[in-house]
């Protein structure tokens, strides 16, 4: 198997701390290894590609050619650029009336588990949340989503399992939740693969009645090379305004966010931690960071540069 | 998937120099990766001579094709009269449930006689999802109340099927992250208890792995095998954009063959894997 990232990096150290100068061909070497590193890490290839291409512009750089340690120098380029690629601004969620949350995403990859995780965050913030289940194909979807409302004690919209008609669902819901004394509305939405026609079709008629402030992409934190596919063709036919990350409890290295964000533009707004709902917070740009270079150590290192 | 090829031809059509790194992309792109990536390409240049699109799709998939093993799907009722006993196991969200409604149908298209058992007391209606699905397929099922033992609801389906003659008993657990080992040592748990009254069960032990997840799949294969030592593989998803070129790494690594795949959500949208279906699909 590869090395590690900050094996590789490390490796990186060595190398250039072997040559007195550095020069253009060295840096190349070095960063090719890196960008292997990447990829393993699941982060996209052109992503991967334009990332190292503007660290390289970076560390051959006047200042990093003249000091003494250009490895660490290289090393702490690459970290914050990661930073701020994963990071910008972090815009808060859009609660201003009517607050409607649209849950979008692939199969599986956490939309019910996420609305109802999101439902405790707003009501221990104060407002009055309310869910709606609009997945009228999983096999009891709706239960799953009526059993964790009732955990959290937020009232949730459930359809006949007969109807078929999305539109007419969220419509009905709308109708409902004007007695419910509600501030927020969660839809959750069923799993799609961002390829299917028909089933992106139904989502856009959905998003287009509903008109949501926020549309939320749920992301599997394990996405591998399909990443990027799968955001841009989420936000090209209901124009996302966030990612959740999801299943950041496991060993995924996470490249997925990178290249989500990276291609979208749109800010991931928080991460899943756990199947539990209580395992839910704010994204953290830094330790994204650090998660998809795998380089606690290194990143100490730098900072005693 | 397909489309690969066409783009392949294109790019490599009338091109005095090949872009490397284009073609790494490609091949990146379906998961494969870095490692069988890296080989496939030096190979390619290796050639020394202007390469073809023909080259480069044969090159991959010879490796690929290479790798995986030869299909060799064969279930069949134990001559004992004992239950063939199938363990459904994975990391969450991946398809354990819907894979597992999707096997009893295809076990009872042919005649075989099939219950299902509802071991995940845990995610909230896992067990109404597999319930559901029971009675759309009119398959027998058992189940525990919520947060009941996994284990004993295996023991008691176990015991059912047993008792009447039951072919194949599948049984569907809640999804864990390989990296819990509490979760890790509930599945050894399931695999002693279903041993109890008949040492040479689960006969089959399948994980469970979506084809849009990237290098960690391999990751989550070598963690549940180190658990219950996997004999199989089940590859869903394959409907949408992601390829499941991992699973040739999961092979090649850990001899973890892929036995069915996972088409779409419906019941019928699942089929024994066929390697030289899959390597086509994959270019
Ligand atoms: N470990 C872990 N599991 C999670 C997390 N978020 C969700 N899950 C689990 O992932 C599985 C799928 O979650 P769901 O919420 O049902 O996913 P979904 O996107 O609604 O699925 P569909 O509606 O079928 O598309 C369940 O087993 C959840 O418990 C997380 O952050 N960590
Ligand atoms: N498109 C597509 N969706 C699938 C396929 N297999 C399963 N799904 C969907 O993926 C989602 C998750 O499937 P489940 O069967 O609930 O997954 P699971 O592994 O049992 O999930 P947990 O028990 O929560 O860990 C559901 O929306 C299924 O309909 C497939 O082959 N293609
Ligand atoms: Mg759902
Ligand atoms: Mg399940």
């Amino acid at each position: 198997m590869f090395n590690s990232l900050s094996d590789s990096l490390e490796n990186t150290f060595k190398k250039l701390r072997g040559h007195g100068k550095i020069s253009e061909k060295n840096i190349s070497d070095a960063l090719r290894e890196v960008r292997l590193s990447l990829l393993e890490a699941d982060v996209e290839f052109s992503i991967a590609k334009d990332f190292i291409n503007k660290v390289k512009e970076k560390a051959l750089g006047e200042t990093v050619m003249k000091s003494i340690k250009p490895g660490e120098q290289i090393v702490k380029i690459f970290h914050d650029e990661l930073t701020e690629l994963l990071g910008g601004d972090q815009v808060p969620l859009d609660l201003n009336p009517p607050a409607r949350i649209l849950m979008v995403g692939l199969n599986g990859a956490g939309k019910t588990t996420t609305s109802a995780k999101l439902a405790m965050r707003l009501k221990k913030e104060g407002r009055r949340p309310l869910l709606i289940a609009c997945d009228l194909y999983r096999p009891a979807a709706i239960e799953q989503l009526g059993t964790l409302g009732a955990q959290i004690d937020v009232p949730v919209y459930k359809p006949d399992a007969s109807e078929t008609n999305l539109v007419k669902v969220a419509k009905d819901a709308l109708k409902w939740a004007e007695d419910q004394n509600g501030t927020v509305l969660i839809f959750d939405t069923a799993g799609r693969q961002e390829i299917d026609e028909k089933l992106i079709e139904e989502l856009k008629d959905l998003h287009k009645f509903l008109d949501p402030k926020e549309t939320l992409l749920v992301a599997d934190a394990a996405t591998g090379q399909q990443a990027v596919s799968v955001a841009n063709h989420f936000d090209e036919a209901v124009g996302i305004t966030g990612i959740v990350l999801t299943k950041l409890d496991g060993d995924a290295r996470g490249g997925a966010a990178l290249s989500m964000r990276g291609v979208t533009g749109k800010p991931i707004k928080y991460i899943g931690e756990g199947e539990k709902l209580e395992n839910f917070s704010e994204f953290h740009p830094e330790r994204m960071a650090g998660r998809i270079l795998d380089m606690g150590d290194v990143v100490s290192m730098v900072e005693q540069v | 998937m397909s489309g690969f090829f066409k783009k392949l031809i294109n790019k490599v059509r009338n091109k005095a120099e090949i872009d490397w790194d284009e073609l790494e992309a490609d091949l990146i792109a379906a998961d494969l990766g870095a490692k069988l990536t890296m080989t496939i390409v030096d190979e390619l240049q290796d050639l020394g001579r202007q390469i073809t699109a023909d080259d480069v799709s044969d090159t991959a998939k010879r490796h690929i094709a290479e790798i995986l093993p030869e299909d060799k799907l064969d279930l069949r009722p134990r001559e004992d009269g004992l239950p063939y006993v199938i363990l459904m196991v994975g990391v969450n969200g991946t398809g354990k449930t819907t894979s597992t409604a999707k096997l009893s149908q295809h076990l009872k298209s042919q005649g075989h006689s099939v219950m299902v058992a509802a071991a995940d007391t845990f995610r909230a209606a896992a067990v109404e999802q597999l319930e559901v699905w029971a009675n759309r397929l009119e398959i027998p099922l058992v189940k525990g109340a919520p947060n009941a033992d996994p284990s004993s609801v295996c023991y008691t389906a176990h015991q059912k099927a047993i008792a009447e003659g039951t072919q194949f008993l599948i049984l569907d657990t809640a999804g864990r992250l390989h990296t819990r080992h509490n979760l890790m040592s509930e599945l050894e748990k399931i695999e002693r208890t279903v041993g109890k009254q008949d040492p040479s069960a689960p006969h089959l032990k399948m994980i469970v792995v979506d084809a849009t997840t990237g290098g960690n799949a391999l990751q989550q294969a070598r963690e549940f095998n180190k658990a219950i030592a996997l004999d199989g593989l089940v590859v869903t998803k394959l409907d949408g954009s992601g390829k499941g070129g991992i699973i040739v790494s999961i092979y090649q690594e850990l001899g973890i063959a892929p036995k069915f795949i996972g088409l779409g959500e419906e019941a019928h949208q699942f089929k024994p894997f066929r390697k030289e279906e899959f390597v086509e699909d994959i270019m």
